[in-house]
């Protein structure tokens, strides 16, 4: 038996449509194979399928070859000062050749610390030397992987007063600078807007929607801080929110409709559950203008 | 301006110590530092790396239940943080951490079931390779099969015990229903192992852990038996043999003076 196969033949195309798509989960693999749904298309969360061999691959190879899939990392440390990992980085080249993903993303974020993997999204700050840090490492993912990388915005709990740009502007540059697409997370947006007191909307109109390939929604838990301000968790353990869904049909009148992915991590409903999210992120691309903002993109 | 690598320094090491003072100029909107913002990233690194052992061992959990297991598993997250973004590979120090926990020390056996399920987990996600055929051995003539190398399968791990370790981790495992035990009915070695899409555990009879080890560290059938013997004197070659091949342990073999190995 072959040990890892590539799925050069594989049935479905690997573009992206502009439709909802979920993040897969194992608990529905065997909804997603026997039930057909008719889903735009399923991410996954790169670091799961590191293993040699397994079930894993075994299901994600049979769902590639039915649906479109996007590979979202998780643990690249993009917003490290130290070095990215070339092993971790060669990793993610693998799955790409392997699985041929039709988006690639990673986080404005940080996670690895000397030796230790912190395992969590931790936040940067807004600074010339961290713009410069995480322009070079996301041009040597793009170099390594063969492919242009999307970056997700953060959701952050709070700011660091050493910052020197607005979160917008940074992204902004960072992604004149490394040449990256970007992914907007909405649930994020409101998430961080909420934490850190911007007007969501304004985010989402001040930010360079012509450079977005891929957009998120999740839920978050609400919470204080000990001010008793509300503090927003990002938690993808429960529906999207009423408002972020307000935000993101805003999003998408503005930006047309891009592939738009619904995470749901903790907590994982049952399939029927998780559909029906997909299907009212469907119903808002549906109403809008098909992909304007990717056209202007592309041309 | 704070440095990049000083901030992650500073930042990394108050994550991991939740006794540490929170850094300095991490605000909220007021500008004014925020504890219970920095708390929210030292909660979700101890939960989040938790709640992968709770993947991983729910045996563990089952035994001990949820409070004290979520205790020893944030101590040990603490104590042994992973060294990789791999979390598929985090997890294989618990049950040495367990054994040296003072907490844990009234039950003796839970590091055995904690090593089950680490070799569980592993074997899952172990590469795939066409296990041996049981046929495959009546092809070998009768003087080569003493010199011939057989190749374990890329899914076998070895877990022994002094105690019946299996019957306790049948008991805990989904679906089994806890009973009690005579700890001093002699230990239990396992074969856990996936020749397709399952992980399989079994019961390994006296003296095959040990010839097994050998065969896996490239041994020839005759000198891994002489190991199995010197394990158990009552140790049985064929039944042991057959019991593995039949379980789908080997993939592969070598003949005495062969250049390049047998695959099936
Ligand atoms: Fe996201």
């Amino acid at each position: 038996m072959p040990e890892t196969t590539g799925l050069h033949s594989q049935a479905a195309p690997a573009t992206i449509p502009a439709r909802a798509g979920v993040g897969l989960k194992p608990q529905h693999y065997r909804d997603i194979l026997e039930g057909a749904p008719d889903i735009g298309f399923f991410e996954v969360h790169a670091e799961n399928y590191m293993g040699e061999g397994g079930p894993p691959h075994r299901y994600l190879t049979a769902i590639r070859e039915r649906y479109p899939l996007s590979l979202h990392g998780v643990g690249l440390s993009i917003g490290a000062e130290r070095p990215l990992d070339r092993d971790h980085l060669l990793r993610l080249k693998h799955l790409n050749e392997r699985y041929e993903p039709g988006l690639f993303s990673e986080h404005l974020a940080w996670s690895t610390h000397d030796t230790t993997y912190l395992n969590d999204l931790l936040p940067v700050p807004y600074t010339k030397e961290t713009l410069a840090r995480v322009s070079e490492h996301i041009e040597e993912v793009q170099e390594t992987v063969g492919r242009q990388m999307l970056l997700e915005n953060p959701s952050t709990y709070l700011a660091f007063t050493e910052s020197t740009y607005s979160e917008i502007d940074f992204i902004s540059e960072v992604a004149k600078r490394s040449g990256c697409g970007l992914l907007l997370d909405v649930n994020n947006v409101y998430v961080s807007s909420t934490n850190q007191e911007w007007d969501p909307v304004a985010y989402v109109d001040a930010f360079p929607l012509q450079l977005v390939k891929e957009i998120h929604l999740g839920g978050h838990a609400p919470e204080k801080d000990e001010a008793g301000r509300p503090l927003l968790i990002d938690a993808h353990d429960r529906e999207v929110d009423r408002i972020v869904w307000g935000l993101f049909e805003h999003t998408i009148a503005s930006a047309g409709a891009v592939p738009t992915l619904v995470e749901w991590d903790a907590n994982v409903p049952d399939w029927p559950t998780l559909n029906a999210e997909a299907d009212l992120a469907e119903a808002v691309l549906a109403r809008a203008e098909p992909g304007d903002m990717q056209r202007a993109a592309a041309g | 301006m704070l440095p990049l690598a000083e901030r992650q320094r500073g930042f990394a090491a108050a994550l991991l110590d939740s006794e540490a003072d929170v850094p300095p100029g991490l605000v909220g909107p007021d500008g004014v530092p925020s504890a219970r913002r920095f708390a929210v990233y030292r909660n979700n690194v101890a939960a989040g790396l938790s709640e992968s052992m709770t993947i991983t061992f729910p045996a563990v959990r089952r035994i001990v239940g949820e409070e004290f297991f979520t205790a020893m598993a944030r101590a040990y997250v603490l104590a042994d943080p992973p060294r990789s973004p791999m979390l598929l590979d985090y997890g294989s120090g618990f049950a040495d951490f367990i054994a040296s926990f003072p907490p844990a020390a009234t039950l003796p056996y839970l590091a055995d079931v904690a090593r089950i399920e680490n070799a569980w987990k592993e074997s899952f996600h172990s590469a795939d390779a066409a296990p041996l055929p049981p046929a495959a051995l009546a092809k070998i003539p009768p003087d080569q099969l003493a010199g011939m190398r057989l190749q374990l399968h890329p899914s076998v791990r070895i877990v022994t015990s002094r105690y019946p370790v299996l019957t306790i981790w049948r008991m805990n495992a989904d679906g089994g229903e806890p009973a009690p035990v005579d700890l001093n009915a002699g230990g239990e070695d396992c074969l856990v192992v996936r020749p397709a899409a399952d992980v399989e555990v079994r019961s390994v009879p006296a003296g095959g852990a040990a010839f097994l080890r050998r065969l896996g560290e490239g041994a020839s059938l005759g000198d891994a038996s002489e190991a199995g013997f010197a394990a158990a004197a009552d140790f049985d070659l064929s039944a042991n043999l057959a019991g593995l091949i039949s379980a789908g342990a080997f993939c592969g073999y070598t003949l005495e003076g062969a250049a390049a190995p047998e695959k099936e």
